[in-house]
């Protein structure tokens, strides 16, 4: 049979359990796949496929199985690239698959693929089909995987291949397993707990109830209360690319305990490459599409919310000094970015900022003499554990 | 085989038809995702119709427990009961009552089950119901009765992406994730919805809408949904088709928030 098939899955990373791979069976074998390519793969993805983010490496472990059919001439050049691409070591047995899909017509093999390439390039212009698989391509760049964004979010017209060739960008969101307990439980001390909320009453007051079905002399009366509640918000701004990347486990790690901790009573996540102007992003790659205007968040997000800045605020002094300073040159800058910084404390009155650089090296060389200058504005600290502790601590005292 | 087809007010894709035949004949669920508004409710009523099938619904809110789905023993209807000595106190079975779940399971011919916004619940909440979606069956231990569906339901879970489902959960379903529709195959869904409409208006508003889609930073991007009523409401408010360009007539019909509608400048 083609149990490799399975295997190939697996090693593109695809969790696939040998539940899922019986049920692909029983599906053949009640003839659901009607013998053409086409329907098997419609059948197996939606068989062994759990996830729209999944969606990319079962197209890849496809065509990586079924490398047999790459032989023929007829295939466009762009879909001869991106088999080549995608296969790139992966062992297949020809006289296997030939057995299993001999009784299919080169044209149906052909129009399959065809298909899935034109399917492709409209679900990345259209941004909305292929969401969740984001910068990964079927172009071998899987350690960057950014899996699970937002889905629903901003839909951007992308090109696989040219943000390949862009800057790479992770995801913070990526399920790597690493150990975010200690920063969650640091989080928890930001609770803020309190119940006046308009959440319906599902709790059992028990005192109120007691007391109620005594004065009622023995006669039960049920008292409601409501649950409470953290009424915390908070909004995490994120530094994103260029010399965060030797923090990016880090950050991820925050970013992760952060998510995780359901605490909140909302939460806002925005990026910006090394300080920000006028413009945040909405995703970690900062690319032009994900932009939202920084008025806009400063307009609709109250300031009640509290604010946690990473990054580690070594750049440029033009950057956070100068007009136009932006190191994104072509983008510009009415307003310095110190300006920007300074607005932000103004809006928000509890806003820290995490620095994942060691404290020792915050004083150290010309590159990180921003850093004194941000710390003015905003009170910096070290994104440890402790430091995370200490920055809880001013913006609960700011609150 | 029973075989679904999409109806004349729903166009489903190809893709979506197989998955929804794939998972009524492995009689597993189907786990239907994608943005909102792209009618993943409305599939479930499709397919009732289609098949002519009963159609249960069952809400999902963030207060749902799963065992809200099978029965709730109201005990303090009984205590009440019990303390103003009315009839049949003595009969547990009396204050049963059965949830979505149990209503589908009774049912003697075969139908669908619909479990709306699953992601809505409870991180756990999918866990627990892992039992009773693959047995079809649960168990009352006040009355030592068992429930079990006399013909199994077709089962169809929507979930809008809030929360991860556990991976024991996904193993069990059968996947699919409705992409956006095309402005193609918007067109075609327009058209089975109203179809008298003017060539030009559909053209327009299609334009305009997905021109809205785009811009970035909308906390809520207009669905299907949206543009249906805003179709209805540019037709009764007689707008001429080339208006839409400069400006955007009933924009509220298809943004919903105060800061959505900032953002457009409207």
């Amino acid at each position: 049979m083609f149990t490799n098939f399975l295997y190939i899955l697996r090693d593109y990373g695809m969790k696939t359990s040998l539940n899922e791979w019986n049920s692909l069976l029983d599906a053949l074998e009640l003839n659901l796949n009607e013998a053409s390519l086409l329907e098997f793969y419609y059948t197996a993805r939606a068989i062994l496929v759990k996830k729209e983010s999944d969606y990319d490496k079962f197209d890849q472990a496809f065509g990586a199985y079924f490398k047999g059919v790459e032989d023929s001439s007829t295939f466009p050049p762009d879909l001869k690239k991106w088999l080549a691409k995608a296969m790139a070591e992966t062992m297949y047995n020809k006289d296997e698959v030939d057995a299993i899909w001999g009784n299919m017509t080169l044209e149906e093999i052909q129009k399959l693929m065809e298909q899935r390439l034109r399917e492709q390039k409209e679900a990345h212009n259209g941004g909305t089909k292929w969401v969740g698989t984001g910068g990964q391509t079927a172009f071998g760049h899987s350690g960057y995987a950014p899996k699970g964004i937002r889905v629903g979010g901003i839909g951007h017209r992308r090109s696989a291949l040219k943000i390949a060739e862009e800057r790479n960008f992770r995801d913070f969101r990526d399920d790597d397993v690493l150990q975010i307990r200690q920063f969650q439980i640091a989080l928890r001390k930001l609770r803020l707990l309190s119940n006046k909320d308009e959440a319906p009453k599902t709790e059992l007051d028990i005192d109120e109830t007691i007391e109620e079905t005594c004065k009622q002399a023995g006669q039960l009366r049920i008292v409601m209360k409501r649950p409470r509640k953290n009424q915390t918000k908070l909004m995490l701004l994120m530094d994103s690319g260029g010399s965060m990347w030797a923090y990016a486990d880090l950050c991820s790690r925050l970013f992760k305990a952060v998510n995780e901790s359901s605490q909140f009573k909302d939460l806002k996540t925005y990026y910006f490459h090394n300080i920000f102007y006028d413009n945040l992003f909405t995703d970690p790659s900062c690319r032009w599409m994900s932009r939202i205007n920084t008025d806009w968040v400063f307009h609709n997000i109250k300031n009640e919310y509290k604010v946690i800045i990473v990054g580690d605020a070594s750049m440029a002094p033009s950057e956070l000094l100068l007009k136009n300073g932006n190191i994104d040159y072509y983008r510009g800058n009415e307003e310095s970015g110190l300006t920007w910084l300074k607005k932000l404390k103004k809006r928000y009155p509890a806003v820290i900022w995490l620095n994942p650089l060691h404290v020792k090296l915050w004083h150290y060389d010309y590159s990180s003499r921003t850093i004194g200058m941000v710390e003015e504005t905003v009170p910096m600290f070290p994104l440890t554990v402790h430091g995370l502790e200490d920055g809880i601590k001013e913006l609960l005292e700011k609150a | 085989m029973l075989q679904f087809q999409g109806s004349d007010t729903y166009i489903a894709s190809e893709e979506l038809m197989r998955s929804v035949n794939i998972a009524i004949a492995l009689q597993k669920p189907l786990l239907i995702k994608g943005e909102p508004g792209t009618g993943k409710t409305m599939l479930a009523e499709s397919i009732a119709e289609n098949l002519k099938m009963g159609l249960t619904i069952w809400n999902i809110k963030s207060t749902t427990k799963a065992q809200d789905g099978l029965y709730v023993y109201d005990t303090v209807q009984r205590l009440y009961d019990s303390q103003f000595g009315t009839a049949g106190v003595e009969d547990i079975g009396k204050y049963i009552r059965l949830g979505k779940l149990g209503e589908a399971f009774q049912k003697t011919e075969k139908s669908i089950l619909l479990i709306d916004e699953i992601d809505k619940a409870d991180l756990e909440f999918p866990n627990d119901l892992l039992w009773e979606l693959d047995k079809m069956e649960f168990y009352i231990p006040e009355t030592g009765k068992t429930i079990k569906a006399q013909e199994r339901p077709i089962v169809i879970i929507t979930s809008n992406a809030e929360k991860e489902l556990p991976d024991a959960f996904l193993r069990r379903c059968i996947f699919h994730y409705i992409a956006f529709p095309t402005p193609e195959m918007m067109e075609q869904i327009v058209r089975a919805h109203y179809p008298n409409l003017e060539q030009k208006l559909i053209d327009k508003a299609l334009e305009a809408f997905y021109n809205l889609r785009e811009i970035p930073g909308m906390s809520k991007k207009p669905g299907t949904s949206e543009l249906l009523d805003w179709l209805q409401a540019l037709v009764i408010g007689g707008v001429d088709p080339d208006k839409l360009k400069k400006s955007l007539p009933f924009v509220g019909v298809l943004l919903k928030k105060t800061e959505d509608l900032q953002l457009v400048g409207l």
